[in-house]
């Protein structure tokens, strides 16, 4: 086991390098550069570009630059940034808890309806609701969820006037009532492409577990159908899931990125928006390296998790 | 709660299946699973229902315990049980007696209990399912089930997980779990068949003293004569959904009146008690020498000494003439399919010598070996799993030998002329692996093999997979080839009857090691090492083939 961990995190540490070496030179090929905005300015001469690409040390070759804010991110200066030039460790602060808070609701959702219907489709398999489940799915795949914000604000904020059209909270009211009805919209919206693929899988990992012979011995046991489910076959096919689950949060934090932008949330996929506006290169290198790294522990904790949950991995 | 139910049923008969019909979803091959079965189980008795795969013994069983698929429907018939008709009974119904008044046992225990789930837990759920004491006392009557099922050690058993038992171990907590409640009948399906021959014997030896000493009316599905010679008070056979012959055990095994039960105790394989007549060509100059072949499987890490050393082959020694077959028989985890992977290098030698024509083949790199591989061919044990579905027989047979060199049009002949061979139509060449049966499967197999005119086949449980009937169809076929091509053989199997009937010399592995190597007539009648007495003695039914079969068929 410590083995096993020390291993990984080899893997991941070599993994963190490469992100941030293929980040940082994607960053530097796009047209326009942090320079860009001073260029506009006619009141700028060659001198004082030069003196402030010298300040930000822009000047530099790509790989020196690439060295020294390595150094200083190890050290934990991560910079500041180009905008306002605050500390961008503080700026990033600002922005996480208000996507944690949007993931974190979206994947409760997600996975506590996606297991309820992969369960449900299964154990019903070609019933009305399997087949309702399988199109629903589909739908929720192949439409944009930027569309399914926009439809929600018009239905429900606009025409029904039931939830908020955007914003995290109204400003003056701080309850956590008030937090919860802004929240709900957003997380909905971010979990259906989710609750789809969850509930895919689920189906499949439920029809594998259910045809196994130790359902058969449960059955025979006369333990009843309701807990044969739960017990017997739930607890088998959440196991492949929780792989899935660590394998799921990239796409939600790109999803998380697009709903932050419909719903107005401030969290770090407005701040990754923004920044990318303004060639902000030590923010966006900055949230690029906390999203690498927030994936590489959730695969991480999840493959520890899948480790603890089976015994076979656990005791062995 | 036992008394109550003996006291309401009749007095004689447990089990009572009267015309009972099931019928199949439509599309399937045939309307009717069973059709009009008929059968009684006695109080106190070992009833062995016989039957090939696809004889609707399984369902028969699956009926009796209410847990048939839901497309599956009883269409007509009753079944009476301890005096309670269950066709027809609420599914709550039906529960409730499920592990309390009948319990079931299954063919695979290494599937058949939950991994995540400690043994004590799922013993402790079958008394928990029917409202039966407190946790204190379902922990007591655990310990004392597992121990009664003869597992070492019970207290630490009852907090184990499945994987870290072995299969007899695990069957034996699968006996425990369904005698929790004192069931007066236990259905065992196939419940030996995937265990080694000491552990078979093991079991059955298990399964009827219990049965003895409970009084316990038992149906015991089988596709083993040997099996039914072993424990059986009655016999039901079964062919295609129908009860063909029924009667007690000695009546039917000795004196069969149909056909079909004929054919199924002939097709018994049994000891021969003299050895094969040697193929011309065994004179000759071995095709292949083993000299201290070693293999050792190594895993974990030596760093964090964790690292695990399983010996799979040890210092193993032979030689194999052409024309001649070396039978390679052990239990699970002797190494007899490393010692095979080794011969066809699947897998490295760790050091000894493969000499295949004179030249040592385990010191060769893969590229060097490559020209050599289509002398050495496998022939695979799951007839259904080693065929591509998605290719036509034609192409499995002819793309192996074209990728070495043969033209299409004359890969094309030879195909059809091998599955002329062995016994198949040439239309086949156009069909896929669905269409075909697995026996016709498995003679596909041996045609794939044979495209390459190897030199030396490597058979690994070749026949494992099949229905006796079947099974002794394609060991004729073998031996038929081997005496009209004279290709080696090494034959894999676990099963000591199988390798008597086609081995000119068997090797008897454990643990690794061959413990004894010799013909047949050596190894079944005079065993020199202690392990090959074991497992000759634990073959089941012998005692009654060697009275009553072995003079007619030898």
């Amino acid at each position: 086991m410590i083995a096993f961990l020390m291993g990984r995190l080899a893997q991941s540490l070599i993994l963190l390098v490469v992100v941030s070496i293929i980040g940082f030179i994607v960053l530097n090929l796009i047209p326009g550069g942090p320079m860009s905005q001073y260029a506009l300015d006619p009141g700028m001469t060659q001198d004082d570009m030069a003196r402030i690409a010298e300040q930000l040390g822009l000047n530099r070759p790509l790989w020196v630059q690439y060295l020294d804010w390595a150094t200083r991110m190890v050290q934990g200066d991560w910079g500041t940034s180009f905008r306002d030039g605050s500390p961008v460790t503080a700026v990033i602060a600002r922005h996480v808890p208000a996507t944690l808070i949007l993931m974190g609701s979206s994947t409760v959702i997600a996975v506590g309806i996606g297991t309820w219907i992969g369960v449900r489709g299964a154990t019903h398999r070609y019933s009305s609701f399997d087949y309702a489940a399988t199109i629903g799915a589909m739908i929720a795949l192949s439409i944009p969820t930027f569309w399914f914000g926009l439809i929600g604000i018009y239905v429900f904020s606009l025409q029904l006037g039931w939830l908020p059209a955007g914003n995290m909270y109204t400003i003056g009211d701080g309850s956590l009532l008030n937090y919860l009805h802004h929240l709900i919209m957003p997380s909905i919206v971010l979990a259906l492409v989710h609750i789809a693929i969850w509930s895919r899988f689920m189906r499949t990992a439920t029809l594998d577990a259910i045809s196994q012979e130790f359902v058969k011995t449960a059955r025979a046991k006369g333990v009843s159908e309701r807990r044969v489910i739960m017990k017997h076959v739930v607890g088998n096919a959440l196991l492949p899931m929780i792989t899935l689950a660590g394998v799921q949060l990239p796409s939600l934090l790109t999803g998380a990125l697009v709903t932050e932008t419909v719903f107005t949330w401030p969290g770090m996929g407005r701040l990754f928006l923004d920044s990318l506006g303004y060639s902000d290169y030590p923010v966006v290198m900055g949230l690029l390296m906390f999203s690498a790294v927030l994936t590489i522990a959730a695969n991480l904790v999840a493959d520890i998790v899948v480790a603890l949950v089976d015994p076979r991995i656990r005791l062995a | 709660m036992r008394a109550e139910i003996q006291d309401t049923s009749a007095p004689d008969v447990a089990l009572s299946v009267r015309g009972l019909t099931v019928s199949l979803p439509k599309g399937m091959e045939r309307a009717y699973a069973v059709q009009n079965v008929s059968f009684d189980l006695h109080r106190g008795q070992i009833l062995c229902v016989i039957g090939e795969s696809g004889s609707g013994k399984s369902v028969t069983a699956n009926t009796v315990m209410g847990l048939l698929p839901k497309a599956i429907a009883v269409s007509a018939g009753t079944i009476t049980l301890e005096g309670r008709e269950i066709v027809g009974m609420g599914a709550e119904e039906l529960r409730s007696l499920r592990g309390r008044v009948v319990s079931m046992i299954f063919q695979d225990p290494l599937s058949a209990l939950n991994p995540l789930m400690t043994i004590g837990a799922q013993i402790d759920e079958a008394m928990t399912a029917h409202g039966v004491g407190t946790p204190l006392s379902r922990r007591e009557r655990a310990l004392e089930l597992l121990t009664e099922v003869g597992l070492p050690d019970p207290e630490l058993m009852y907090h184990q997980y499945p994987f870290r038992l072995s299969g007899g171990q695990r069957q034996r907590v699968m006996i425990a779990m369904a005698l929790a409640l004192e069931p007066t009948i236990l259905i065992a399906d196939e419940p030996t068949t995937a265990l080694d021959v000491t552990t078979q014997a093991q079991i059955l030896k298990l399964i009827r003293d219990i049965q003895r000493r409970k009084g316990m009316s038992v149906m015991f599905i089988t596709h083993d004569f040997g099996v039914v010679a072993e424990i059986a008070d009655s016999v039901v056979v079964m062919e295609k959904g129908h009860v063909v012959e029924a009667g007690p055990a000695s009546k039917v095994l000795k004196t069969p009146d149909h056909p079909y039960t004929k054919r199924l105790i002939a097709a018994v394989p049994h000891l021969r008690s003299e050895n094969r007549v040697p193929v011309a060509t065994a004179g000759s100059e071995p095709v292949l020498k083993v000299r201290d072949l070693v293999k050792t499987y190594r895993s974990g890490s030596k760093l964090f000494r964790t690292e695990r050393v399983v010996p799979a082959v040890r210092e193993a020694s032979f030689e194999v003439k052409p024309g001649c077959t070396l039978g390679v028989v052990g239990e699970s985890g002797s190494g007899k399919s490393s010692l095979g992977r080794l011969l066809i290098k699947l897998m490295d030698t760790d050091s000894g010598e493969i000499l295949f024509e004179g030249r040592d083949i385990a010191a060769l790199a893969e590229a060097d070996f490559r020209s050599l591989r289509p002398k050495i061919q496998m022939i695979f044990q799951d007839p259904f799993a080693s065929l591509n579905p998605r290719m036509t027989i034609g192409t499995i047979l002819t793309v192996g030998p074209m990728a070495h060199g043969m033209p299409a049009a004359k890969a094309r002949e030879e195909a059809k002329a091998l599955l002329k061979l062995v016994g198949l139509d040439t239309g086949a060449y156009d069909r896929y692996p669905h269409e075909f049966s697995g026996g016709q499967r498995q003679r596909i197999g041996i045609a794939r093999a044979l495209m390459f005119k190897p030199k030396l086949l490597v058979a690994d449980e070749a026949v494992s997979a099949l229905d006796v009937s079947i099974q002794a169809q394609i060991l004729e076929l073998l031996d038929r080839i081997q005496r009209e091509t004279g290709v080696a053989m090494i034959f894999i199997t676990h099963d000591l009857r199988v390798a008597s009937q086609i081995c000119d010399e068997i090797a008897v592995m454990q643990k690794g090691r061959i413990v004894e190597i010799g013909p047949p007539s050596q190894i079944f009648f005079a065993p020199e090492a202690e392990y090959t007495r074991e497992l000759v003695a634990a073959i089941p039914g012998e005692d009654f083939e060697a009275k009553t079969i072995a003079p007619a068929a030898g």
